[in-house]
C-alpha cells in the first residue's frame, strides 16, 4: 500500500487533530433523561464529557455547565452509558481452522476486517464495546478481542489495551454439540472434556517449568504460544468464555473450571435455568442469549426468556449478548426488553447490557456507567431503551460521535438498504463526515 | 385479562399441568372485553365487547350498546384484535429441533416437485405451533419452503394443535417456487444460474399448458400430480409463491407471470423498493422478508423499512414469519410486525397486514381477518400495544376456543 503512504499520513493527521479539538472544549449535553445505570435515572440531568472522560453527571440544576462547553440540547432525549456486548462476532472474526479441537494459539485480533459493515451496525445499535470472539465448533477456537467501537481504520485502534499494553481479550471454549466431530475433535461429550483436562494438564506443567527456571533461559521450556496463553488463564490473567447450553454442559464447565481454578463467563446458558443455584453457587456470570422460540439445535429445546431474570433472582451476575449475527446488534436493545417482558427488573435488564457485561470483561473501572472519570461512551436515544419505538439517535464513544441518525450513511447502516452490507469505504470514515465512497 | 370465567380457570389450571394438550372444552358462549377492540372493520371500538357463540362471532360493538347476556363468562384485556394471520410460514413442517426427521420443509430429491401437498407434511402438534399460539397467532399460511424451485404446496391451517384435517382452513394455498439463492442448485445440478432457474419453470408451465390441455381433450390422459397442480395456477386457481430478493429476480417472476397470465405473490422481496414501480403496476402482492431477517446473501441490501416503503408505494402486503434454518427456529409475525413498527410501518398498517390483508390475500376474508358478526371466533388478547417488546398475550381464541397463554 505505499502509494497510499502520503494519503494515510494526512489521514492520520487530521484524526489527531480532530481529536484533539474535540477534546479541548468540553461537550454539555442538557436536559436529557439520564440513565447513568449506576443510580437512579435523572430526569433533566446535564452530562459533560471532556477529554474522551465522563466529567459531570447530574441534574441541571446540580450540574455548572463551564463557558466555554460545546452545549448540546438533549430535551426529550434519553442518555445512557454505551452497551456492551459480551459476545459477539462481528468484523469477520474468524479463529480456529478445522486442523485440531483445541488451537488457544490462534487470535482473534488477526482476524478482524475493522471495514467490516457488522462494525458500523453495531455502532448504529449504541454499542461501543464488544468482545469479538472465535466460533463454538472447538472445544477452544481461540483468543477474544476486547474493542472499543471508535472509527478506526485498523484493528489496533479498535483494540482495547490492558495496563501492560497488551491487547485486551479472554479465551473462547465450548462444550456440547458445536465442537463435536469426528477425529482429531471429540465424538462426545465424555471425551470433550478428556482433551480439554488433559490440555489444562499440560499448561500446568509448562507452567511449573517456567517457574522453576526462575528467569534463567538455559531452563525454560521451549516456548509454547498457545500454553503461555493457557498460563494466562491458569493464573486469572484471562478469562474464559464458554459457550455452553444444556444443564449437564454447563455443570460440566464447572467442573472443570474448579478443578483448575480458571475464571470464566459462561456464554448462552439456554438451559441455565435448570441449574441456576448451582451457576449461583460457583459465583460465575452468565452472558445469556435472547432468542425468539425455543429449538433450531437440540440442546435450545428448553431455551426460555425467563434465564436472564431466574439467574438474576439466584444471584447470578446476568449480561445479554448478540450473538450477531445470531441477533443484530442493531436492535441489542430488545434483548434486554424481552427479558423485561418475561420478569427480569428494569434495572436488572439495563445493567445487564452495561456494567454487567463490562465486569465480565473486567472493564467496570472504565465503562459501562455515566460516572465521572469513566470513559466518555454513550448512547442517545429517542425515548426509552426498552421500547420498539426507540432510536438510537446518536452514539459517542471516548468523546467521539461515531453514528448519528441524521447522517444519511449512518441511516442506511442503521435501517439497511442498498449498499448496507457493503464493506466500509476506505475513505471519510474516520472524521466523523461521512458520506464519500 | 381481571376477571375470567371459572370454567376457563379450571381449564387454565388443566393446561398449566399438560402444555402438550391443548384442547380446552369450547365453552358454547362467552363474551370478550377490551378497554380498545380493535374490530378490522372500521375505527377501533373503545371499550368494545365480542361475544362469541359456537365457535364463530355473535356480536360485536361497544360495551354501552352491547349487552352482554348474564351468566356467560367474560375475558378482559387491555387490547383485543382478530386472531393474527401469518402470512408465509413453515411451522409445523420446519420442527422445533431442528434434526433430519423433523424438516419437511424441502425435498432435496428434484428441483420441481409441485405435488407434493403440505397436508401431508405438517406437524400440527409441533411445540413451536403452540409457541405462535401463545403470541396471538391462529392462522399460519405455511407448506413448503425455498431450498427448491418448486418445493410444492402451501396451505392454511388453524393454530390449535389438533389434527391437520380438523386445523386446515385451505388445504392448497400456493405453490412455493424459488427464484432467490436458496433455489438454486450447485455441484453442476440444475438450476445452477438464475436464468437456468427461469427457463426450467417456464418450461414446466408450458408443459403444465399442454397437459391441461391434453386432458380436457381426452379425459383417458393419464394423471400427472405434479403439470395437475401446475394446471390449477395456469388456470388462476392457485397462485405462484415466488421467492425472489435481488431486483432483477423479482422482475424475472414479474415477466413469467405476464407471458402465462399467471397470479404469483412476490415472497421476501428484499430489493423490492428498487422496482416498486413495476410492482405496482403488476397489480402482485408482496410478503416481505421478516424485519429481522438476517441481511447476508441475496438478503445483502435488506432494509428494516421495507414494509413501510411498500405501504407508502400502496402495494397490497401483508407480514411473515418466513423461514429459518436455525435460531430462532421459527420467528414470531407480531415481533417481526413490531419491529416494522418501530421503523416507521403505521401500528394501524400492521395489524391490518397481520390480519384483514392476509385474508384477503389468502381470499379467506368471509371467514378470517376481522371481528365481525359471523366469522370465525379467532381472538388476540394483550395486556397493552401488541407490538411494544414488553406486551403480554394473555389470551388466544381460536374457533371459540380458550388458550390461556399463561400471559406469554
Amino acid at each position: 500500500m505505499v502509494h497510499f503512504g502520503r494519503w494515510t499520513l494526512a489521514a492520520a493527521w487530521m484524526a489527531i487533530a480532530a481529536h484533539a479539538i474535540a477534546q479541548e472544549r468540553p461537550h454539555a449535553f442538557v436536559g436529557a433523561r439520564l440513565l447513568p445505570i449506576d443510580g437512579a435515572p435523572i430526569e433533566n440531568g446535564t452530562l459533560i464529557v471532556q477529554g474522551g472522560r465522563i466529567t459531570a453527571v447530574g441534574p441541571l440544576q446540580a450540574v455548572v455547565v463551564p463557558p466555554e462547553a460545546v452545549v448540546v440540547d438533549a430535551k426529550g432525549q434519553t442518555i445512557m452509558p454505551g452497551l456492551v456486548c459480551s459476545h459477539s462476532h462481528i468484523g469477520a472474526v474468524a479463529g480456529a481452522d478445522g486442523s485440531g479441537p483445541i488451537q488457544p494459539e490462534v487470535r482473534a485480533l488477526d482476524s478482524i476486517d475493522p471495514r467490516d459493515p457488522g462494525i458500523q451496525k453495531a455502532q448504529a445499535g449504541g454499542i461501543t464495546t464488544v468482545n469479538v470472539m472465535p466460533g463454538s465448533g472447538h472445544l477452544l477456537s481461540g483468543q477474544t478481542v476486547y474493542l472499543k467501537l471508535r472509527d478506526g481504520r485498523t484493528v489496533d485502534e479498535l483494540a482495547i489495551r490492558n495496563a501492560d499494553g497488551s491487547v485486551a481479550g479472554g479465551l473462547k471454549m465450548a462444550n456440547g454439540t458445536n465442537p463435536q466431530r469426528d477425529p482429531p475433535f471429540a465424538g462426545t461429550r465424555g471425551k470433550a472434556a478428556a482433551l480439554v483436562r488433559a490440555q489444562f494438564h499440560r499448561a500446568r506443567d509448562y507452567q511449573q517449568k517456567v517457574a522453576a527456571a526462575a528467569g534463567e533461559p538455559s531452563k525454560l521450556p521451549e516456548r509454547n504460544l498457545g500454553l503461555e496463553v493457557l498460563v494466562e488463564v491458569l493464573e486469572g490473567k484471562r478469562v474464559v468464555h464458554h459457550h455452553t447450553h444444556r444443564q449437564d454442559d454447563i455443570l460440566t464447565v464447572l467442573r472443570l473450571q474448579q478443578e483448575f481454578g480458571f475464571r470464566c463467563v459462561l456464554h448462552h446458558v439456554s438451559e441455565g435455568w435448570l441449574v441456576a443455584e448451582q451457576i449461583a453457587a460457583a459465583k460465575v456470570p452468565c452472558s445469556v442469549i435472547v432468542i425468539d422460540s425455543p429449538g433450531g439445535k437440540l440442546e435450545a429445546a428448553h431455551l426460555s426468556l425467563s434465564t436472564g431474570d431466574v439467574l438474576d433472582r439466584a444471584g447470578v451476575l446476568v449480561g445479554f449478548h448478540t450473538d450477531d449475527g445470531i441477533t443484530d446488534s442493531r436492535l441489542f436493545l430488545r434483548s434486554p426488553a424481552l427479558a423485561v417482558r418475561a420478569g427480569m427488573a428494569r434495572d436488572r435488564a439495563l445493567q445487564a447490557v452495561t456494567i454487567a457485561n463490562a465486569r465480565m470483561l473486567d472493564l467496570q473501572d472504565r465503562i459501562g456507567t455515566l460516572t465521572v472519570g469513566k470513559d466518555a461512551d454513550f448512547v442517545v436515544l429517542s425515548g426509552d431503551p426498552l421500547s420498539v419505538y426507540t432510536q438510537v439517535l446518536q452514539t459517542w464513544v471516548e468523546g467521539q460521535k461515531v453514528f448519528d441518525r441524521a447522517d444519511p450513511q449512518d441511516r442506511l447502516m442503521a435501517v439497511g438498504g442498498y449498499g448496507a452490507s457493503r464493506d466500509q469505504a476506505m475513505s471519510m470514515c474516520c472524521f466523523g463526515t461521512q458520506g464519500g465512497q | 385479562m381481571t376477571t375470567c370465567g371459572t370454567l376457563f380457570a379450571a381449564v387454565a389450571l388443566l393446561l398449566g399441568a399438560a402444555p402438550q394438550e391443548p384442547q380446552p372444552a369450547p365453552a358454547r358462549e362467552f363474551a370478550v372485553a377490551g378497554a380498545v377492540v380493535w374490530t378490522m372493520a372500521g375505527e377501533p371500538l373503545t371499550d368494545g365487547v365480542v361475544l362469541v357463540r359456537d365457535g364463530k362471532i355473535a356480536a360485536v360493538g361497544a360495551a354501552a350498546t352491547l349487552t352482554i347476556p348474564p351468566g356467560i363468562p367474560v375475558l378482559r384485556a387491555a387490547v383485543v384484535t382478530p386472531g393474527l394471520i401469518d402470512a408465509h410460514a413453515t411451522v409445523g413442517l420446519s420442527g422445533l429441533l431442528n434434526v433430519p426427521h423433523d424438516q419437511d420443509q424441502v425435498e432435496k430429491s428434484s428441483p420441481m416437485q409441485p405435488e407434493l401437498r403440505a397436508l401431508d407434511a405438517f406437524h400440527p402438534r409441533d411445540e413451536l405451533v403452540g409457541w405462535l399460539r401463545g403470541l396471538g397467532i391462529t392462522s399460519v399460511h405455511t407448506g413448503h419452503g425455498t431450498g427448491a424451485l418448486i418445493s410444492g404446496q402451501t396451505m392454511l391451517v388453524k393454530t390449535h394443535g389438533r389434527t391437520v384435517e380438523q386445523d386446515v382452513v385451505a388445504p392448497l394455498a400456493m405453490v412455493a417456487v424459488s427464484l432467490a439463492d436458496a433455489g438454486r442448485a450447485a455441484g453442476g445440478k440444475a438450476p445452477g444460474t438464475r436464468a437456468k432457474s427461469v427457463a426450467m419453470l417456464r418450461e414446466q408451465l408450458q408443459k403444465a399448458r399442454e397437459y391441461a390441455a391434453k386432458r380436457q381433450r381426452d379425459a383417458a390422459t393419464p394423471v400427472d400430480l405434479g403439470l395437475d397442480v401446475l394446471a390449477k395456477v395456469l388456470a388462476g386457481e392457485v397462485p405462484l409463491l415466488v421467492t425472489a430478493h435481488r431486483a432483477h429476480d423479482l422482475l424475472s417472476a414479474l415477466r413469467v407471470a405476464k407471458e402465462f397470465g399467471i397470479r404469483v405473490v412476490l415472497d421476501g422481496a428484499a430489493e423490492a423498493y428498487l422496482v416498486l414501480p413495476e410492482i405496482r403496476a403488476a397489480g402482485v402482492w408482496v410478503l416481505p422478508h421478516p424485519a429481522m431477517a438476517r441481511t447476508g446473501g441475496d438478503l445483502a441490501n435488506g432494509t428494516m423499512e421495507l414494509a413501510k416503503l411498500l405501504g407508502d408505494a400502496q402495494v397490497p402486503f401483508a407480514l411473515q414469519s418466513g423461514y429459518e434454518a436455525y435460531v430462532p427456529k421459527t420467528r414470531v409475525v407480531l415481533w417481526e410486525a413490531g419491529v416494522a413498527v418501530g421503523h416507521g410501518l403505521p401500528a394501524a398498517a400492521a395489524l391490518r397486514a397481520l390480519t384483514i390483508d392476509a385474508a384477503r390475500l389468502l381470499q379467506v376474508e368471509a371467514r378470517l381477518g376481522s371481528l365481525a358478526v359471523g366469522k370465525d371466533a379467532d381472538l388476540a388478547l394483550y395486556d397493552g400495544d401488541p407490538f411494544e417488546y414488553t406486551t403480554h398475550c394473555v389470551g388466544t381464541v381460536v374457533d371459540g376456543r380458550h388458550y390461556p397463554t399463561a400471559g406469554r
